[in-house]
C-alpha cells in the first residue's frame, strides 16, 4: 500500500521538470550564491588598506614599513598606482579624502634620529601622523594598535640601543667589558624574519592556534555552514510545496480515490510523509555532494554524522510540510503561509546568519525553530568534528517535533474524513 | 469482488437516511434498494441531495441517522467497502501518470494483489477501449478519455455496486453513448449501478428505475412509465403548426395557449377523444382564417413529470 502511494509520488515527480527543478536545481543555485559570497572569503576580517608616505627614509622608518607590510591585516600601499612613484603627503591626503584608502600613515624627516621609545621629558620627539576618514571607526583604531606594535617589533636593536642609553643616563656608563657584550649581541646575524610579527623576540608572544575543523580547510567549513543553512530553509520550502499536492488532490477528487481506498487517511499521510523524508534526503545529499564536488565541503570525512543529521532533519521538515499543507484550504493560502512562516524561521533560526553571531537572547529565541536544532547539528558534525553520540540533542529534538508535526497533520486532516 | 456477496441479499439498501448540514437538510428520510443488474438514475435539481446521498454510501459522509446495508451487511462510516465501485463527479486521475500506471496503483490500493494485476489491467483498458493510448500520460487525453478510465479505476477491484456521480458531464454525445453502452456490459454481467444525471433523455432512455429527489427527500420512484402516468396521468401535448402567424384579434380558449412567435397552438388533451380535441384548437385557427400546416401529439416526457414535480424555480 505504502509502496504504490509512494510510487505515486515518484511518477508525478519523474514526469515534472518544474518540480524537479525547484527540488533540486534551485536550492543549489541558492548554496552556491551564498558559498561564493562568502565561502570564498578565506580572511573573515577584511584588509585595511594603508597608503604609506615614507618621508624620513631612513633605515628604521624603511623597517617599520616593510613591518606594516608584513601584517596580514593591513594592505599596505606605498607608491601611486600607474605612475609607481612614491606618496608623498599631499597625495596620500588626496587618496583619503578621495576615499580610495581609509586611512595614510606618515613617517616623517627625523624619525629615524627621534628618541622613540624612552623619551625624556625635555627630548623633542618626532610623532608619525595617522590622516584619517573618521567615517569609519575600526581602520584608525586597527591602524593605531597595529602601528604601535610594529614600531616594537620592527627594530629590536633600536628598543634594545635606546633602552641601554636610557639605562646609562641614570645607573651610569656601562663597564667596557659590558658595553662589549652588548655591542656583540646588538651585531650578531640578524634572525630570519619571522612568518608572523606575533613571533617576534619583542614583547609578549603570542600564537593563533585554529581549534576547529582541524582536518578541514576553512572555506570548506564556511561552505558547510551554507549548505546547510540554505539546505534546510529550502526542504522545508520543498517540503510544504509538495505537500501541497494534497491540495491539488484533494480538488482533483483523486484525494477522495485514495481516502476510500483500504490506504484511508492514515496511510495517506504515511506514504506521503515517507516519499517527502526521501525526497528531502536526497535533495539535502546533492545538495552536499554539489558542494564537496565545487566548493570543497568537507562531506567524505564526516558521512555518519551527515547522514544522521539528514534523516532526521528530513523526517522533521516532511512533517512539517504536512502540517501546513493540512491547515491550508488552497494552494494559494499555503504558498503565502508556507513563505510567511519558513522566511521567519529560517532567519530567526540561523538559515541566513549563523545563529552564532547573534546575540545571547536571540540565539536562545531560535531554539523555538525547526532551522536552529538541525542547523546546530550540521556544524557540530562539520566545524566541531563531535562524534555522533553528541548529536542527541538534536536527534532528539528533532524525533520529538516529527511526532507533533505528525500528529498537528492528522489533527487538521480529519476535514477530508467522513463528514 | 472481495468478498462473495449473498446471492439472495440486496445488493444495495438505504433505509431513511438523513443528514443535516447546520441549517440545510441535505437528506430527510431517503430509503431506496437496487436490485441486481439494475441501473438507477437518481435525478433532481442542484443541491437537492443527490452528491450527498452518493457520498454518504461511499463513506464520506456519516449519516445522521438511517441505514445502508451492501448484501445485507450494514455499512459503516470510515469502513472498507470492497463491494462499492465509486466514481466521483471529478476526473479523479492522474494527469501525470500513464492511463496503465493510474490503473495498477488505483488497483493495488483498492486491494487488487500483483498476480491479479495485469489482467485486470488489460480488461479496464480494453473494456474503456484506452488499449492504443494506454502508455500515454492522461493529460494528452480528450474530456470522453479521461471520463473512461475514471470509471475503469473505479473498477479495477471488481465491485457488486457501483456509484457513479455525473459520469457523462462535459462529454460530447459519442463518448457518452460509449460509457452507457460500457455500463450495459458491466449491467449483463450483474452489476448494479446507481449514477446521478442532469440529462434527462439519457435516464429516460438506459435506467430501468428513475428516483427523483428534491430537498434532500425522494418525491418520486419508478420507472418512466410509472412515472408519466402517476404525475401527469396520461395527458399529451397537441400542438397545431399554422401557415402564417394568428392575428392579434383571434379568440383564443383557456386551455389553449399560442407560441410567441403565434404560428403554433398547443393544449394538453387528456381525454380518449383526440379527434374533438384536434376539432377544437383547429377551430381557433379556422375561425381566424389561418390554415393549419401540421399536426402533432407527444406524450409527456420525464422531463415534463420533473418539472412537475420540482418546478421551474431555478437552484443556485
Amino acid at each position: 500500500m505504502i509502496l504504490t502511494l509512494l510510487r505515486i509520488g515518484w511518477l508525478n515527480l519523474k514526469r515534472d521538470r518544474v518540480a524537479q527543478a525547484m527540488t533540486f536545481v534551485l536550492p543549489i543555485l541558492f548554496f552556491s550564491i551564498f558559498a561564493t559570497v562568502f565561502g570564498n572569503q578565506r580572511n573573515p576580517t577584511r584588509r585595511i588598506t594603508v597608503a604609506v608616505v615614507d618621508e624620513d627614509q631612513s633605515d628604521y622608518s624603511k623597517k617599520l614599513v616593510n613591518a606594516l607590510q608584513a601584517e596580514g591585516g593591513l594592505a599596505i600601499e606605498t607608491s601611486e598606482k600607474g605612475s609607481g612613484r612614491s606618496l608623498d603627503r599631499t597625495r596620500a591626503e588626496a587618496m583619503v579624502k578621495g576615499g580610495t584608502v581609509p586611512i595614510a600613515i606618515v613617517l616623517p624627516k627625523g624619525l629615524g634620529d627621534s628618541p622613540r621609545f624612552f623619551a625624556t621629558p625635555e627630548a623633542k620627539r618626532v610623532a608619525v601622523q595617522l590622516l584619517a576618514d573618521v567615517s569609519d571607526p575600526v581602520a584608525p583604531q586597527m591602524v593605531q594598535g597595529l602601528l604601535q606594535k610594529v614600531s616594537f617589533t620592527a627594530a629590536p636593536e633600536a628598543l634594545a640601543t635606546q633602552g641601554m642609553q636610557q639605562f646609562e643616563r641614570y645607573s651610569g656608563p656601562l663597564t667596557p667589558a659590558q658595553r662589549a657584550s652588548f655591542e656583540a649581541w646588538l651585531s650578531r646575524p640578524p634572525e630570519a624574519a619571522p612568518a608572523s610579527a606575533s613571533t617576534n623576540a619583542i614583547g609578549l608572544p603570542i600564537d593563533l592556534v585554529n581549534v576547529m575543523q582541524p582536518s578541514a580547510a576553512a572555506n570548506g567549513a564556511t561552505v558547510s555552514f551554507y549548505a546547510a543553512g540554505i539546505g534546510v530553509m529550502f526542504l522545508l520550502f520543498s517540503s510544504s510545496g509538495n505537500s501541497g499536492t494534497l491540495l491539488e488532490e484533494q480538488e482533483a477528487g483523486t484525494l477522495g480515490r485514495l481516502i476510500g481506498s483500504r490506504a484511508g487517511i492514515n496511510g495517506v499521510l504515511t506514504g506521503k510523509w515517507l516519499f517527502l523524508a526521501l525526497l528531502g534526503s536526497t535533495q539535502l545529499c546533492v545538495m552536499f555532494l554539489w558542494g564537496s564536488v565545487v566548493f570543497g565541503l568537507p562531506l567524505r570525512t564526516h558521512i555518519p554524522g551527515f547522514l544522521v543529521m539528514t534523516v532526521f532533519t528530513a523526517a522533521a521538515a516532511s512533517g512539517f510540510g504536512l502540517v501546513l499543507a493540512t491547515i491550508s484550504r488552497s494552494r494559494a493560502q499555503l504558498s503565502g503561509i508556507s513563505t510567511i512562516v519558513i522566511l521567519t524561521m529560517s532567519a530567526v533560526g540561523g538559515s541566513m546568519f549563523p545563529r552564532f553571531l547573534m546575540s545571547e537572547s536571540m540565539q536562545r529565541f531560535g531554539l523555538v525553530t525547526f532551522n536552529a536544532w538541525a542547523l546546530d547539528g550540521y556544524l557540530k558534525v562539520f566545524w566541531r568534528e563531535a562524534p555522533i553520540s553528541a548529536l542527541w540533542p538534536q536527534v532528539l529534538v528533532l524525533s520529538g517535533l516529527t511526532v507533533v508535526f505528525l500528529a498537528a497533520a492528522r489533527f487538521f486532516a480529519r476535514r477530508w474524513e467522513a463528514a | 469482488m472481495d468478498s462473495a456477496p449473498a446471492p439472495d441479499a440486496v445488493p444495495l439498501a438505504i433505509v431513511d437516511a438523513s443528514k443535516r448540514f447546520g441549517t440545510v437538510q441535505a437528506l430527510s428520510g431517503v430509503s431506496f434498494e437496487v436490485e441486481r443488474g439494475e441501473l438507477i438514475g437518481l435525478l433532481g435539481p442542484n443541491g437537492a441531495g443527490k452528491t450527498t446521498l452518493i457520498r454518504a454510501i461511499a463513506g464520506r459522509i456519516t449519516l445522521d441517522s438511517g441505514s445502508m446495508r451492501v448484501f445485507g451487511t450494514p455499512l459503516l462510516p470510515r469502513d472498507p467497502r470492497p463491494t462499492l465501485g465509486v466514481v466521483p463527479q471529478e476526473l479523479a486521475v492522474y494527469p501525470l501518470l500513464t492511463a496503465r500506471e493510474n490503473l495498477e496503483v488505483f488497483g493495488r490500493l483498492n486491494g487488487v494483489d500483483g498476480t491479479d494485476l495485469p489482467a485486470r489491467v488489460q480488461w479496464a483498458l480494453e473494456w474503456s477501449d484506452l488499449k492504443d493510448r494506454a502508455g500515454e500520460p492522461t493529460k494528452r487525453f480528450s474530456g470522453g478519455m479521461k471520463r473512461r478510465l475514471n470509471i475503469a479505476c473505479s473498477l479495477m477491484h471488481r465491485p457488486s455496486v457501483l456509484l457513479l456521480d455525473e459520469p457523462t458531464v462535459g462529454v460530447d454525445p459519442q463518448s457518452r453513448e460509449r460509457i452507457y453502452e460500457m455500463l450495459a456490459s458491466l449491467q449483463r454481467e450483474g452489476m448494479s449501478i446507481v449514477l446521478t444525471t442532469h440529462h434527462l433523455e439519457e435516464a429516460q432512455d438506459r435506467c430501468q428505475r428513475v428516483l427523483i429527489i428534491d430537498h434532500g427527500r425522494i418525491v418520486a420512484s419508478g420507472t418512466v412509465t410509472e412515472l408519466v402516468s402517476r404525475t401527469l396521468g396520461a395527458a399529451r401535448t397537441l400542438e397545431l403548426t399554422l401557415d402564417r402567424p394568428l392575428d392579434g384579434a383571434a379568440a383564443i380558449p383557456a386551455d389553449v395557449t399560442l407560441s410567441s412567435d403565434r404560428t403554433a397552438l398547443r393544449s394538453v388533451v387528456n381525454g380518449a377523444h383526440v379527434d374533438r380535441d384536434v376539432a377544437r384548437v383547429a377551430a381557433v385557427a379556422v375561425g381566424a382564417g389561418v390554415p393549419v400546416r401540421d399536426i402533432k401529439l407527444t406524450g409527456a416526457s420525464l422531463q415534463d413529470v420533473f418539472i412537475a414535480l420540482t418546478g421551474r424555480e431555478l437552484r443556485e
